[in-house]
C-alpha cells in the first residue's frame, strides 16, 4: 500500500494505492493523520481509483477522518470507486456523511 | 456432497497475513473459473473473518489462524476460519450491523455484514476462552464439475 499526497488551496488529496485491509489502514491513517494536523485542510478527498482491494477496514478509515475532518469544519469527498468499493461503502451508510463521486 | 478438493493452512495472527490469507484462498478457488466479482466476495469475507480472529480473538497476543477450505461437486465451496482465541460473548450482538468493542472508532462493526452479504451462508460458533469458529459457504455460479 501506499499513499500519494498533494496539498493545494486548503484542499488535501490523499491518493490510496494498492489494498485496504486492516494491516494496511494503519499506515494510511498515520500518513493522513500527519497531513491533516499540519495543514487542516478546509476538504479532505480520498482518491480510491488505484484501490486494488478493500475490506471495512476502509470504512473504518474513512469514518475516522470524516470525525476529525468535520471536528476541524472542513467536508469529506471520496472520488473513483469502482462498483466492487461502492458495494461495500453502501453497507455503511456513510454517503450520508461524505460526498462519493 | 462429493469433496472434490481441500486445503488447510495456519499462520501466526499477524495482521501482515490479512493479505496472505485471501489471496491464499482465492488462488484455491481459482480452479473453479470464478468471476472477478466472485473472487471479490470470497477475497472480501475471508478477510473479515481472518481479521475478526486477529483484533478480536488474540487481542494483543499472538495466535494462531486456522482457514480449512473445501471445494464441493457442484462448484460449492465452504471456508472454515478458526481462531483459538477469547471467544465472542454474545454472537447474536456481534453479527448486528455496526456493533463494535472496538473503541478507537476506527473499526466499522460491518465486518459480519459484509460476510452475510456477500456469501451464501455463514455460521458463527464460539466458546468464552476457547475460540471462535465462521464458517463460510458459496455456490458458484462458473464451471461444474
Amino acid at each position: 500500500m501506499a499513499v500519494k499526497v498533494d496539498i493545494n488551496n486548503n484542499i488535501l488529496t490523499l491518493y490510496l494505492v494498492g489494498d485496504i485491509d486492516h494491516h494496511t489502514a494503519k499506515e494510511i491513517r498515520e500518513i493522513a493523520d500527519l497531513n491533516i494536523d499540519t495543514y487542516s485542510p478546509k476538504i479532505l478527498i480520498i482518491d480510491f481509483k488505484e484501490v486494488a482491494f478493500m475490506d471495512t477496514s476502509g470504512i473504518g478509515l474513512v469514518m475516522g477522518r470524516y470525525k476529525l475532518i468535520k471536528s476541524l469544519g472542513g467536508e469529506v469527498k471520496i472520488i473513483n470507486l469502482s462498483p466492487y468499493l461502492k458495494r461495500i461503502m453502501s453497507l455503511s451508510g456513510l454517503s450520508k456523511l461524505v460526498k462519493i463521486n | 456432497m462429493k469433496v472434490v478438493n481441500e486445503i488447510k493452512i495456519q499462520f501466526p495472527s499477524k495482521s501482515c497475513n490479512e493479505s496472505f490469507a485471501r489471496v491464499s484462498i482465492s488462488a484455491f478457488i481459482s480452479m473453479l473459473d470464478p468471476t472477478l466479482d466472485e473472487i471479490a466476495d470470497i477475497k472480501t469475507a475471508v478477510s473479515e473473518a481472518v481479521t475478526n480472529s486477529i483484533v478480536h480473538g488474540y487481542k494483543d497476543k499472538l495466535g494462531i489462524v486456522y482457514i480449512n477450505a473445501k471445494i464441493y461437486d457442484q462448484n460449492k465451496i465452504m471456508i472454515k476460519i478458526r481462531d483459538k482465541g477469547c471467544g465472542i460473548e454474545d454472537i447474536n450482538k456481534a453479527m448486528e450491523p455496526m456493533f463494535t468493542t472496538c473503541t478507537t472508532g476506527e473499526r466499522s462493526g460491518l465486518g459480519f455484514a459484509v460476510m452475510e452479504s456477500f456469501m451464501d451462508k455463514i455460521k458463527v460458533s464460539s466458546k468464552l476462552g476457547k475460540g471462535t469458529t465462521v464458517t463460510l459457504q458459496k455456490t458458484l455460479r462458473s464451471r461444474r464439475f
